[in-house]
């Protein structure tokens, strides 16, 4: 008797580990969407400005805007998202595994994650660099100046690697002091576990904003890397890859075509003069069709928060408390990098 | 007797496997042999079948690869440069370093515990009862967490040390407590330390032949030497002599506030006192009761024995309770050594880089090589705690029971 339990205990155990193989997700991950009715959405557990959660516990940011436009282009829907938090040491994993479908959370693109974590990064929101932030009392105006530092870092992140770069080809020492997540960076940076925090200039500008005193802390000028962020999936499923590609170049394209959250209703009730617009908008042509997508994909992103420039104002913005300019993540006919490919 | 012997042999058949008490022991231990075995191949068939399909295979070469990031703390020379496979070590070293502060910690917390827990004062026995159910009866995990909280909340801002009137001085000007951690004096070895350690290390090798050598004065003429005294003598005066005669070769280096934190003395860090204090108080509530349960387990007709022949009560404890006590207490305390050393995996909450932190987080992290890093440092965990096993069964057949 015990042995039949046993015996079948490993049928049952061989057949769902076996079943587990066949359940590939290679081109399914839009079906699989579509057919839940949600989007799983990776992003950081508490930036502001870039994910937090408001007064009704809603994520909110410029990274939760991207899952928005991706919910609302797939489902039509901005708030069919399950916002699944990770931290920089897990979210690669967790992607991988297949627990969410992609990853928004100012992370940086980078050959070997490309490549050799097998992720595809599908554009960038936010040109970024790593930057420094000490308190003003210690009257420090360089980064050179930080010899000897105790200084706190998110682990599994690239700030570490340039972190370790930065300081050794400059002949200086510092004591790594090892964070998981960005409040508890904040907490041991006001504390005095670090003199020193690290991390993407967005992200100490936003940590600085939510600090009661922000002006007794300085941003030191050096950036030291180029950290372009973006959204992510997985290798393997090119579609899915084109659905979240595209839906951040509408929003990208739509800023530079002078399509808002105000105007798109007018423009997409009927054809307008310019083509570009009609087809981003479907008005005109099939683009929805190929991504395996409603035809009015676009104004349905637009319409959830809005196109790149809003949403970049009114999370991080110059008259947010965070206040970034748009320096770099300008549009390419403003003097910026932000250029998205035609849409035709 | 013939009875068996004059059974007709009717040759061995199919059904003999499972009818045939001699045989069928066997045969059930091989088809739970294969089962195992094929249950282990469709999961090593499964994951690289899965790995595949992701794109990866299954490779050790990331481990000569150079890992890129800085470690703290490192007991062995490191930097960022060094590889994947030299940052494991460094995280190996420091798993030991906190497992072996905390087994003794341990012991010490656990002893005492135990001890009190049976003595006849009410008050004592009732506080080491509070605290080996306070401490066993919450996770390890809320401990490490709460006391890393009360080092960040109750310790200074090393900031604060600065400047000409600093709102935080050092305690008798050689302690400072700050959330980086407490900063203690150095020692530092001027040239000549090496005789004084020397004569440190040749006083203790004195002291073991002295108290052997007051066992055998004790045995033969029933003579009792004087024990404290001399070996307190053994342990200070030569070594502080040969300090002197050597003209003060060892120095002390005295933590000073520099411009970011302090400069010299050594630096124990916030992360390492809250994991190492927060195991070594779980882990020695438990020991507690084996300690206890050890010295219950010892009849009162020994101790009522003792105490015939006039054996005062400490003495009774440590000549005749306790080494009998201690071959039911040895093999449960090994059980909880190596508890407290796989508990240290923990410290990745508070970013103490460890084995968990430096080979399965970082270096995980970095180079997405899951599967490999998890492998090995769970092969990493079965050699510390096989070794630690093997450590404690020796000590454990050395006490027990010498049958002659
Ligand atoms: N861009 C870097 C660093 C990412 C990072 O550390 N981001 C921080 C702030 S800029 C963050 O996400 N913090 C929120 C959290 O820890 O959940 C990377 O991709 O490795």
């Amino acid at each position: 008797m015990k042995k039949n339990v046993f015996l079948s205990a490993l049928a049952a155990a061989a057949v769902t580990a076996t079943g587990a193989l066949a359940d590939g997700h290679g081109g399914a991950t839009l079906a699989a969407v579509k057919d839940r009715g949600s989007l799983k959405c990776g992003i950081s557990t508490g930036l502001v400005g870039f994910a937090s959660q408001d007064a009704n516990d809603e994520w909110e940011g410029f990274d939760v805007a991207v899952c928005r436009a991706v919910a609302a282009a797939v489902l039509g829907d901005p708030t069919a998202v399950e916002f699944r938090p990770v931290t920089n040491k897990e979210r690669f994993e967790v992607l991988n595994s297949g627990d969410i479908d992609m990853l928004s959370r100012n992370t940086t693109w980078t050959f070997s994650r490309d490549v050799d974590l097998k992720l595809e990064f599908v554009g960038v929101n936010y040109y970024d660099g790593q930057g420094f932030m000490v308190p003003k009392e210690l009257g420090v105006s360089s980064a050179k100046d930080l010899d000897g530092a105790p200084v706190c870092i998110q682990s599994g992140t690239t700030t570490e690697l340039n972190l370790a770069d930065f300081f050794r080809t400059n002949n200086i020492s510092y004591q790594p002091v090892s964070i998981t997540t960005a409040s508890e960076a904040q907490q041991a940076y006001l504390a005095g576990r670090c003199a020193v925090y690290t991390t993407d200039a967005s992200g100490l500008a936003a940590t600085r904003a939510s600090f009661e005193n922000p002006e007794d802390h300085v941003v030191l000028p050096e950036i030291i890397s180029k950290e372009p962020l973006g959204p992510l999936v997985r290798h393997g499923d090119s579609e899915w890859g084109d659905v979240v590609r595209w839906s951040l170049n509408t929003l990208i394209a739509a800023e530079e075509l002078g399509i808002t959250s105000a105007n798109v209703g007018e423009l997409s009730a009927a054809p307008t003069e310019n083509p570009e617009i009609n087809r981003l908008l479907g008005t005109e042509g099939n683009l929805g069709e190929m991504l395996g997508l409603p035809a009015d994909f676009g104004a349905a992103i637009i319409q959830a928060d809005g196109n790149y420039g809003e949403i970049f104002e009114k999370y991080i913005g110059e008259n947010t408390p965070i206040g970034l300019s748009r320096g770099l993540n300008a549009q390419w006919t403003d003097g910026g990098l932000l250029y998205a490919p035609p849409f035709r | 007797m013939s009875l068996i012997e004059d059974r007709p042999d009717s040759g061995f058949t199919l059904s003999k496997l499972f009818n045939d008490s001699r045989y069928r022991g066997y045969t059930f231990q091989v088809i739970a042999g294969i089962a195992i075995i094929a249950l282990i191949a469709v999961l090593i068939m499964n994951a690289t079948a899965n790995l595949e399909r992701l794109g990866k295979d299954i490779s050790f070469g990331f481990l000569e690869q150079p890992a890129g990031y800085d470690i703290y703390p490192k007991l062995i020379p490191y930097t960022s440069q060094s590889t994947h496979l030299h940052a494991a070590f460094v995280g190996v070293m420091n798993t030991l370093l906190v497992a072996f502060l905390g087994c003794i910690a341990a012991t010490f917390f656990g002893v005492v515990a135990g001890v009190l827990r049976l003595s006849n004062n009410w008050l004592l026995a009732k506080l080491m009862a509070v605290y080996v159910e306070v401490f066993r009866n919450v996770p390890v995990l809320l401990w490490i967490l709460l006391i890393m909280q009360i080092v960040a909340i109750s310790f200074a801002n090393p900031l604060d040390f600065k400047g000409d009137e600093p709102a935080e001085t050092l305690l008798w000007g050689m302690f400072a407590f700050t959330t980086l951690g407490i900063y203690t004096p150095a020692p530092v070895w001027n040239p000549g330390s090496g005789i004084v350690v020397g004569v440190f290390i040749a006083s203790i090798i004195a002291m073991v032949f002295y108290a052997k050598y007051r066992r055998k004065v004790l045995f033969d003429t029933g003579r009792m030497l004087p024990g404290w005294p001399v070996m307190l003598a053994l342990f200070f005066v030569p070594a502080i002599l040969a300090h002197f005669v050597m003209g003060q070769p060892v120095g002390v280096d005295y933590p000073q506030m520099g411009f970011f934190k302090f400069e010299g003395g050594a630096l124990i860090g916030g992360p390492l006192i809250a994991l190492w204090l927060a195991l070594s108080l779980y882990t020695g509530a438990f020991i507690a009761e084996n300690v206890r349960a050890g010295i219950l387990a010892i009849s009162k007709g020994q101790t009522e024995a003792a105490a015939a022949l006039g054996l005062r009560s400490n003495r009774i404890m440590s000549l005749v309770v306790l080494p009998q006590a201690l071959r039911v207490i040895i093999p449960p305390v090994i059980s909880q050594f190596l508890n407290l050393t796989k508990n240290s995996s923990l410290a990745a909450f508070i970013g103490y880089q460890e084995i968990t932190g430096t080979l399965m987080g970082v270096t995980l992290n970095q180079t997405g090589r899951s599967f490999e890093a998890v492998l090995l440092g769970m092969l990493i965990y079965l050699t510390i705690s096989l070794l630690i096993s093997f450590g404690g069964n020796m000590y454990n057949s050395s006490v027990k029971l010498k049958e002659r």
